[in-house]
């Protein structure tokens, strides 16, 4: 720590930090189609709802920005796909018909499967099928079978056929993955609701975007009251950590 | 009536010497060797000791006959060596043979004790016509080294009457007067009970062209309180002459489709096996391309060297006729068959069709591209429900009940809904609901007051907001009398986790002790 900041060349963390930085483009926001295709990962809890709640309405809120494509001016009314493997729907719970969101409460196709390598035979399945809106996968902990290779084949399924594809994956750690974003999501209180401020209100998560391709990685505080709203602006503080670690470990 | 039932053709099978052949083959025997060169009977246990139930040649040759007693046997021939009969295990085995049997048509029924009748309408060209047909049948059991005779005929009585007391491989053609055919068989032809052929004998009427002789009125007025048709001689005849239809057999309006292969070489490897299903594929597809069908359900029958018969079905969600969709849905059901020592036919029926109009093809599809455009919807379902069979994959649909694990039912994916009354939907549900709702502890306000904080699998929640209750009363209707009733909480704890839990009961409701709560859903 011996040479001053401003006479020092730039170190080769930081350049590789700043070019990151510039490919990134802009930071996230809700409301935007994004890329061609989607494919995404969200880690959440098992005993709780956030990941699954978090997949459709990133789904939904894909398809809301998607419609002023004058191609799609009528609804949506193809059926989505919705894998269990058996340990995520005994421990968090099967799909209930009257909880899911309106538009889709009529066009699920529920998927129960026993084993980890089935479910991601019956989701490989489903992003090669041209009449699904798009497909949701719940997976519980780290089996052996989603690696890398998996992975990267079921996002090049979902690239090839166009087909929005979410995994969700319930008290997993992060591992390898070729997902596009990647997010860690968790409940967070919700507003009081206007007639009855002791009632819950519209479910509310803290969301983290730890790794995409396109957006700069960061931390929202994203409410889901028929729309998708992010309340939380400013600077991600995951980045500036990053950032400030890669400055120390180049300066020592 | 006559023309539909002339339509038919039926092969009857008698079994001569079932329970003989079946000892032979339980001992290892050919005929006339080893212990089969000596006087055998078998026996059956009756009220007034052993009775002979079947002789072999050497025991009819020294005067042991069916129906005699044992006693009476041995003093004819005192060294006459005896087996137990197993009548039960004969049955069994001619159900298993009237499976095997679907091999020369697609519908085949049990005569009981020893006959088999197969439905051969429209198949005989698959064997090169009837005789060869029946060539082939007589060369098949032969190999099972079964004694037969067989016939084919428009109606089973015919069939029976031919195969029991005609010439061994009568064919009655459709052209052919089965009256005059038929005429000098004898009564016993006619599957009647054994007293009734008694009295045919003591009138003089011993062949079957006697009963035409007769004036029908005569007969009739003799007969006219016998209604079973084994005991009433005209009402037998009619059947055989397909006046009156039999209600043995069912009456098939539409055949299904069938194709099939009859395999040079029995095949035992998958492979193989595979470009046969492949063919069958193929050829499916035009035989309901000309029907304008699409199949909905399909089976796919195995005939094995040994006897065995495998069957795998398949389900379609929506009519098909793809030939390489049917073989891929295939190549999955078929991975585990135990070939055992080859395969020699192969057949594909589509039992269940369904209308499906030619469609102009997608040219997309048919190019490179093809792979691109994905798989249809039907076709993805078929796929899932094939490998993870069909209980896997379903979609909710709602039920007119106030339960809410009842208010919830699966269908087939592709199903059409159901139109219902949508009464709750200003209440709010958890987005996922556990199978079984798991029981929690919960500190609240005595008697029915909200809850403050509870714990579940092992964690404590501080309940920081809640709404309820909720009361739901049990279906009275349908559930006893001891079932409390239920008041949900919509509740969300210090971290924004929201739940929706349920106290059974309240406290003095006369039900059971203190209330106990369970935790059932999760909200999003």
């Amino acid at each position: 720590m011996t040479s001053h900041p401003s006479l020092s060349l730039p170190t080769a963390a930081e350049l590789g930090a700043t070019r990151l930085g510039e490919q990134q483009g802009a930071r996230w926001t809700p409301g935007q189609a994004g890329e061609a295709t989607a494919h995404g990962e969200i880690f959440a809890a098992g005993d709780e709802g956030a990941g699954a709640a978090l997949a459709l309405a990133l789904a939904l809120d894909r398809q809301q920005a998607r419609a002023p494509d004058p191609l799609a001016d009528t609804p949506d009314t193809r059926m989505w796909l919705w894998v269990q493997d058996r340990k995520a729907l005994t421990h968090s719970g099967r799909p209930y018909r009257a909880g899911l969101p309106e538009s889709l409460r009529d066009r699920l196709i529920h998927v129960a499967v026993k084993s980890p390598e089935d479910a991601l035979f019956a989701l490989e399945e489903g992003l090669r099928c041209r009449d699904l809106a798009f497909v949701i996968g719940e997976i519980s902990g780290n089996p052996r079978a989603l690696d890398m290779t998996a992975s990267r084949r079921l996002g090049l399924a979902a690239e090839r056929h166009g087909v929005p594809f979410w995994l969700v994956r319930l008290d997993a750690r992060r591992d390898l993955s070729s997902a596009r974003m990647r997010w860690e999501v968790a409940s967070a209180p919700s507003l009081a609701p206007r007639w009855n401020a002791q009632a819950p209100g519209a479910p509310s998560w803290q969301a983290q975007l730890f790794r995409a391709r396109r957006h700069p990685p960061g931390q929202w505080l994203l409410r889901g009251d028929g729309r998708l709203v992010a309340e939380t602006g400013g600077a991600a503080p995951e980045l500036q950590n990053t950032l400030a670690r890669a400055k120390g470990g180049g300066g020592a | 009536m006559l023309e539909g039932a002339s339509s038919r053709r039926i092969l009857g099978i008698w079994l001569r010497v079932l329970a003989l052949d079946r000892w032979r083959l339980g001992e290892g025997l050919a005929e006339g060797e080893g212990a089969d060169a000596h006087p055998l009977a078998l026996i059956a246990e009756t009220a007034h000791g052993p009775r002979i139930a079947a002789a072999n040649a050497a025991g009819l040759t020294a005067g042991a006959q069916a129906g005699m007693m044992l006693a009476d046997a041995r003093t004819l021939c005192p060294d006459l060596a005896v087996a137990p009969s197993d009548p039960a295990g004969d049955l069994a085995f001619l159900e298993k043979l009237a499976g095997w049997a679907l091999r020369w048509g697609p519908w085949s029924a049990l005569d009981p004790p020893d006959g088999l009748l197969v439905d051969v309408t429209g198949v005989a060209h698959l064997f090169g016509g009837e005789a060869a047909l029946l060539a082939d049948a007589r060369r098949a059991f032969a190999r099972r080294r079964l004694a037969t005779r067989m016939a084919i005929a428009p109606t089973a009585g015919a069939a029976w009457a031919l195969a029991h007391h005609g010439p061994d491989g009568a064919i009655l053609r459709e052209g052919d007067d089965p009256v005059q055919r038929l005429a000098s068989l004898p009564v016993a032809a006619l599957r009647l009970d054994g007293d009734v052929l008694t009295v045919l004998r003591r009138l003089g009427l011993k062949r079957l062209g006697d009963l035409d002789g007769v004036a029908r009125d005569a007969l009739v007025r003799r007969f006219r309180n016998r209604r079973s048709a084994s005991a009433n001689p005209l009402m037998r005849m009619d059947q055989l002459l397909g006046r009156v239809p039999e209600p043995l057999l069912p009456v098939l309006v539409t055949h299904a489709p069938l194709v099939q292969r009859r395999l040079l070489e029995p095949i035992r490897h998958l492979a193989l096996l595979e470009q046969v299903v492949r063919d069958l594929s193929g050829d499916m597809e035009r035989v309901l391309e000309g029907r304008g069908e699409g199949a909905r359900r399909l089976e796919l029958g195995l005939w094995k060297v040994d006897g065995e018969l495998v069957v795998r079905k398949v389900e379609m969600a929506a009519p098909s006729r793809a030939a390489a969709h049917l073989a891929e849905l295939f190549a999955r059901r078929i991975e585990d068959v135990d070939a055992g020592f080859g395969i020699e036919m192969v057949r594909l029926r589509a039992p269940w069709c369904e209308p499906l109009d030619l469609a102009q093809g997608d040219l997309e599809q048919a190019g490179e591209e093809g792979e691109a455009r994905g798989t249809s919807l039907a076709a993805c379902v078929d796929r899932l429900t094939v490998r993870l069979g069909a209980g896997a994959v379903g979609r909710p649909v709602p039920f007119a009940s106030h339960m809410p694990e009842r208010a919830q039912r699966w269908q087939e994916p592709l199903a059409p809904l159901k139109t219902s009354q949508s009464v709750s939907d200003f209440k709010i549900r958890p987005l996922k609901i556990l199978d079984n709702p798991e029981p929690i502890s919960v500190i609240y306000e005595t008697p029915d007051g909200l809850p403050r904080r509870f714990r579940w699998r092992g964690a404590t929640h501080d309940v920081l907001r809640s709404e309820g209750p909720e009361r739901i009363a049990p279906e009275w209707w349908r559930e006893r009398g001891a079932v409390r009733l239920r008041d949900y909480y919509r509740i969300e704890d210090a971290t924004g986790r929201r739940y929706w839990i349920y106290r059974s009961g309240v406290v003095g409701d006369g039900r059971g002790g203190v209330p106990a709560w369970f935790l059932q859903g999760i909200f999003g």
